[in-house]
């Protein structure tokens, strides 16, 4: 018997010592020279160019933190998970993120699902997990009596106000129809819309409903034209969008779209032909605005790190300008709470005073009564031009 | 207005769904198995002809007619592949295998092909028309109008050429014409190549209308089974006659209830149908042999 420890054995002893330095005390390695933030988001599969802006955004904040010292003395780095847009899978990461990585603060991405699935876990966790995509209403408004889920992000309530307002203000509706893609996100838009109208003394003159593969939406549309809609209400991603506004072009009916912010997720003046132009859409943040100072080293950055070419490739802006934001936000809470306890960080988070960030300056951007950073005043209007996102006036 | 509306619209949708129901009774027939990957087939045709067109820029013909050819091609694999190994050994495995081959198909086109939805143009798609009083693209008046047309020249070559009836005869004997000197293996192929082609010029005639992209297919080839049922599978007007018929309801539904109703109110009209004619509006009852 020449080998007294085979392969196993040595791994068991090593996880022995490991266990038994864990036990004492004894720093592993040189653990917790930085601060480790998490962040669970698509990736790959259709929204992995979500993802992608959402790393960026959050990897040029962090840098910039970095640079500046860094918080509490350590350096910031970011660990980043697929969730494949899959909630099971998005769960898994944040646990494994939370227990394993000790993440001090989690970020979230576009799939509201997924944010749904995580909500409860962090919660119970206490650990701040901050959304910078998904506009899921009931995702901050979760009603924990411990809520730690916060957002720099469009609300899909915010947004039913905005529409609602830029319709009736900017295009003057009397009577407006909505044509909703029919899954949960237009459901909860049609809730957000019913309010929101409701407010306003209004009711809407039509809801249609349509899927994600219908090829013609002229009889839905019809409807809404025989019952009197002078402005439509459009809730879809970016495909089925694109297939409203061909059947609008060949009914030959020229009414205001007010859109959530699907349209922006593709090429849609290709798809849905220059009639696309006249869809009128909202987003937190556009780069094809005249660029402020910070908006611009923003960018730098940006070119200075990645392989962007023309702004088409900063695109949305607004994933990697909420990402960016809530990233110094949360910066500056983990070094108001001078430690990773999630409970300090999120109470940190309340007593923000002031924050001159991308998309605006933030007063008080967050209570406990108000865990939404933006509201429905920080929304743009803007529509394509020529395959870019180009702001309308406010 | 509503109405003419809602008839161009079943009519050109309808006219879709036969064509891709007519693969599978093509196959049915002469085989009496089916390709389950029909609708992948269909988005096969609209993406081959995307890249050859947009991607290329090569002319409208040569790109439909290698596009079509590309499809056939498929067919023909489909066919080797996943059907003829499992009905040699006497197994319906080929059910589960067409459908898992459809869906490789639609995930090697996303990785391939991409994630983003695109758009073919066609100067067919582009102003729309007057047509009785309700605008219409000149290609949605086209579709129903090729659609039966190729419904119809279907039945001639299956009635006059020797193709058609080395096809006709397999059907009925498959001994006796295997011993008239008919290969029966290269027509069952040949009928996957038709019947996958057929599916892609669906895909060809509606990709300006609609996007490409890599699950465009998936819906279509399941609401194409359910014309093929409904039709009576062993009838080729039959189900060209069903496809035309859901098409019309399913638009005429959402014209008149809402589109809230429009998958209820079609699916539950077709179970009644088929409780009350259960092989189909034309087919024909099916003889159990022990």
């Amino acid at each position: 018997m020449a080998r007294t420890y085979g392969p196993w054995s040595r791994r068991l002893f090593l996880v022995g010592i490991s266990a038994t330095a864990l036990a004492l005390g004894i720093p592993l390695a040189k653990a917790q020279e930085t601060i480790k933030v998490g962040l669970v988001a698509a990736l790959s599969g259709q929204s992995a160019k979500s993802g992608e802006a959402i790393i960026r955004g959050l990897s040029v904040a962090i840098d910039e933190v970095n640079a500046a010292g860094g918080v509490n003395g350590k350096k910031l780095e970011l660990v980043s998970r697929d969730d494949e847009s899959n909630p099971g899978k998005g769960l898994l990461a944040a646990r494994e993120l939370v227990q394993r990585e000790k993440v001090a603060v989690l970020f979230g991405g576009l799939d509201t699902p997924v944010s749904l699935a995580i909500v409860p876990f962090v919660n119970q966790a206490k650990v701040p997990f901050i959304g910078v995509w998904a506009a899921g209403t009931n995702i901050t408004r979760n009603g924990a009596a411990d809520n730690y889920v916060f957002r720099v992000s469009a609300v899909d309530a915010f947004v039913g106000e905005a529409l609602v307002d830029y319709a009736l203000d900017k295009k003057s509706a009397k009577a407006p129809g909505m044509i909703l893609i029919n899954n949960p996100w237009g459901e909860s838009n049609e809730h957000a819309l019913n309010d929101a109208l409701k407010a306003r003394d209004l009711k809407a003159v039509g809801v249609e409903k349509f899927e994600t593969n219908d090829v013609d939406v002229v009889p839905q549309l019809t409807r809404l034209k025989q019952s009197g809609a002078d402005a439509l209400f459009l809730v879809a991603n970016v495909a089925p969008s694109s297939q409203v506004v061909k059947s609008l072009e060949r009914m030959g009916w020229n009414v205001p779209v007010v859109s959530h912010w699907g349209p922006s997720g593709g090429r849609f003046t290709e798809l849905a032909g220059p009639r696309g132009e006249d869809v009128h859409f909202i987003q937190t943040y556009t780069f094809t605005d005249e660029l402020s100072p910070k908006a611009d080293k923003l960018l730098t950055a940006l070119k200075a790190k990645y392989p962007i070419n023309s702004l088409a490739d900063v695109m949305p802006a607004t994933g990697i300008a909420n990402a960016y934001d809530a990233l110094h936000l949360a910066a500056l809470a983990m070094a108001k709470a001078g430690s990773n306890d999630g409970t300090a960080i999120r109470d940190a988070l309340y007593q923000i005073d002031s924050y001159d960030g991308l998309i605006k300056t933030y007063e008080k951007p967050f209570s406990p009564e108000n865990h939404d950073a933006l509201g429905a005043k920080d929304y743009i209007f803007t529509h394509f031009v020529k395959g870019e996102i180009i702001p309308l006036e406010r | 207005m509503l109405l003419t509306s809602a008839i161009v619209t079943g009519i050109g949708l309808g006219s879709m769904y036969g064509l891709i129901a007519l693969g599978f009774h093509i196959t049915y027939t002469v085989s009496n198995t089916v390709n389950f990957a029909q609708g992948s087939a269909m988005m096969v045709g609209a993406v081959l002809g995307f890249t050859l067109m947009v991607t290329f820029g090569m002319p409208f013909w040569i790109s439909a007619i290698i596009a079509l050819a590309g499809c056939a091609v498929f067919g023909l694999i489909v066919e080797r592949l996943l059907v003829r190994p499992f009905v040699e050994r006497n197994s319906d495995a080929w059910l589960m295998a067409t459908v898992a081959g459809g869906i490789i198909v639609d995930n090697l086109v996303m990785f391939t092909f991409g994630k983003e939805p695109r758009s073919l143009p066609s100067p067919l798609a582009t102003n729309s028309v007057d047509f009785l009083g309700t605008g219409v693209y000149p290609l949605q008046l086209v579709i129903p109008v090729v659609g039966i047309a190729v419904a119809v020249a279907l039945q001639i070559v299956f009635r006059r050429t020797n193709l058609g009836k080395a096809l006709l005869a397999v059907v009925q004997n498959r001994d006796a014409a295997r011993l008239m000197g008919i290969n029966a293996k290269v027509v069952v192929a040949s009928a996957f190549a038709i019947s996958t082609a057929l599916a892609g010029l669906a895909g060809l005639l509606i990709a300006p209308l609609f996007s490409v992209h890599s699950d465009m297919g998936t819906l279509f080839g399941l609401k194409a089974f359910a014309v093929a049922i409904l039709g009576g599978i062993t009838s080729a007007s039959g189900v060209m006659i069903a496809g035309l018929l859901y098409g019309l309801l399913e638009a005429l539904v959402t014209a008149y209830l809402g589109s809230t109703y429009t998958q209820i109110v079609v699916f539950s009209i077709i179970i009644l149908a088929l409780a009350l004619r259960p092989n189909g509006l034309l087919g024909r009852a099916a003889v159990n042999k022990v």
